[in-house]
């Protein structure tokens, strides 16, 4: 089987799975999905990380070192923003 | 480099990317309910760590210092971002991450494009071309869109949609001529010339995309947005040969494309429409003629309705977050519950800037995540409701929507506010909504007007109660 083809049917199987994983979130928490999903999309920072960690030439390193700084942001406000709003679903009130 | 090595390293990138896999499908069904979604994001971040170190183990990196400048501009922006930023800007972050996300992949996409001229390269295959392609034209569009939706929803750009002759036939052009360029360079990869050309394009019809989007349908395109970003990571991962990459990307689509289609839902409309249909400019003049009396209340009258009730359902809407007014509704909600009176949040999907906003403002004011209830399952509680409190919600309560086929917003789900025995709406003044549509619930005989600021009104109504608490 050829890389493509390969590469396709993971998508595919992803995507479905994604969808029906998806689809069981609590419309409470539609939004911490929504930064979480785009905290973990940021893996994409493996290839920036590549490209930067190469310095082939001077436009592939600026460019890869550009893209590992939009993907870090990503990753660590994702995360971040995600935990903070998740602490602030409780099922009891706290009192100040 | 010996084969040992070699061997060595795509082992660890492999079972890495493996483990990472597992983690990041763990951590969205871990995510499916309030109890477990803490533990999802832990193992989200977990798979992140285990991933980035892989690669940094894994591949072949010459110097660290580019990889460690990136890393630290990334936390310096990212962190006080996720620390400081307030609950009401969430939607505004969530685009500037879409824009960060979609970035990267067209970054990373031109990068290897270029990298593929360098000396000992191979040329790229028809096929990998064009998935970069199609890479870069999402990366390019979701960018500039992205700023787009985060200049609109920080008021750095007037959020009423901007429309002119012919916009969409221009949009479509441009889309077309992006499309075209893609297919001559996945034909003739070294007709570099065309490379600008294709980026050029693209971002440029980011941004005329998002022109005609008005504040109301910000949620559908934020979500929507947000499946092109996680596309555009999946399409990075093709032309990689990085399963991780596809499966992280597609999940980020996946996720999208569910929350832009329960969006449109909400709102009856197709993507079709939202993108193209240009809501908010239409027929002002229709409903202009009619005028009818509308009653208005004090604060003081409203308490004591309130205080008599046995069950308040309070409708919040985008009024209520750009007042700030949600821990007001807190003191509100804790005055209410100290009576007996039982109190329930009635959430509409489009309620708000983005999926879920309004649960994130009160859950943010500590209101218990189980008294916010979704509008399916609390619409057939109104006809036994004492007092439906709408707090800077507008279309989606209007009753014209079930029974007006002349109004714009005919067969779009509303909350059915207006079979509460009593109604009380918060509202700074007369003027129609954001769609510019009469609201005929304002002017029903059991509605009661609070002219005035949310946060205001709603402190000021707290206060009446607690007085009146003190004095009993």
């Amino acid at each position: 089987m050829s890389d493509i083809t390969s590469h396709i049917y993971v998508f595919i199987l992803a995507a479905f799975l994604g969808l029906e994983v998806i689809k069981r979130v609590s419309p409470l928490l539609h939004t911490p999905l929504m930064s979480l999903t785009n905290a973990i999309s940021a893996i994409s920072v493996i290839a920036a990380i590549e490209i930067a960690g190469e310095a082939r030439t001077t436009l592939s390193t600026t460019l890869g070192t550009i893209a590992v700084a939009a993907a870090s942001a990503n990753i660590i406000g994702g995360f971040m923003i995600t935990d903070r709003m998740l602490k602030m679903f409780r099922k009891r009130p706290v009192r100040k | 480099m010996n084969p040992a090595d070699t061997a060595m390293q795509s082992f660890i990138t492999t079972s890495t990317s493996v483990v990472a896999a597992i983690l990041f499908i763990l951590a969205l069904k871990w995510l499916s309910a309030p109890a477990t979604a803490r533990r999802g994001n832990l193992a989200g971040e977990i798979g992140m760590a285990v991933a980035i170190a892989g690669a940094l183990l894994g591949f072949h990196i010459i110097t660290f210092k580019w990889i460690i400048i990136g890393f630290t501009i990334g936390a310096l922006i990212g962190a006080p971002m996720a620390i400081w930023m307030s609950m009401t800007a969430v939607p505004q972050r969530t685009a500037l991450s879409h824009a960060c996300g979609a970035l990267a992949a067209a970054l990373v996409g031109t990068a290897h494009y270029y990298l593929y001229f360098q000396p000992g390269a191979d040329a790229p295959q028809h096929v990998t071309m064009a998935i970069l392609c199609v890479e870069v034209i999402l990366g390019s569009l979701t960018f500039t869109g992205s700023l787009m939706a985060f200049g609109k929803l920080q008021d750095l750009l007037p959020s009423r949609p901007t429309l002119y002759k012919g916009q969409n036939f221009l949009n479509f052009l441009i889309l077309a001529s992006a499309l075209v360029t893609g297919f001559f360079l996945t034909l003739y990869p070294n007709l570099r010339i065309l490379f600008p050309v294709l980026l050029l394009l693209a971002t440029l019809f980011g941004v005329l995309l998002i022109l005609p989007i008005g504040g109301a349908d910000m949620p559908t395109v934020i979500a929507l947005l947000n499946s092109y970003a996680g596309l555009s990571a999946s399409m990075m991962g093709f032309v990689l040969g990085s399963k991780l990459l596809i499966i992280a990307g597609a999940l980020d689509g996946a996720s999208g494309l569910i929350l832009s289609i329960i969006m449109c839902r909400a709102m009856n409309r197709s993507f079709a429409n939202v993108l193209f249909g240009a809501f908010g400019q239409v027929q002002a003049s229709a409903v202009a003629g009619e005028k009818k009396t509308v009653r208005s209340t004090t604060p003081e009258e409203a308490a004591q309705i309130m205080e008599a009730a046995s069950t308040v359902i309070v409708i919040p809407g985008y009024g209520m977050a750009v007042a700030q007014a949600q821990h007001k509704v807190r003191d509100l909600y804790d005055q209410l519950t100290s009576r007996g009176v039982d109190v329930k949040f009635a959430i509409h999907p489009v309620a708000g800037r983005m999926p879920g906003h309004m649960n994130v403002l009160l859950a943010e004011a500590e209101i218990p995540y189980d008294r916010l209830v979704e509008m399916d399952e609390i619409n057939p509680e109104f006809p036994q409701c004492d007092v439906a409190l709408v707090i800077g919600a507008n279309d989606v309560v209007n009753p014209a929507a079930r029974h007006d086929k002349s109004s714009p917003i005919f067969g779009m789900p509303i909350i059915n506010a207006d079979q509460a025995k009593t109604v009380m709406a918060i509202k700074r003044s007369m003027n129609p909504g954001f769609a510019g549509i009469e609201n005929e619930l304002y002017t029903a005989d059991n509605c009661l007007m609070l002219f005035g600021d949310a946060k205001v009104v709603v402190g000021n109504v707290a206060k009446e109660l607690a007085e009146a608490a003190k004095s009993n």
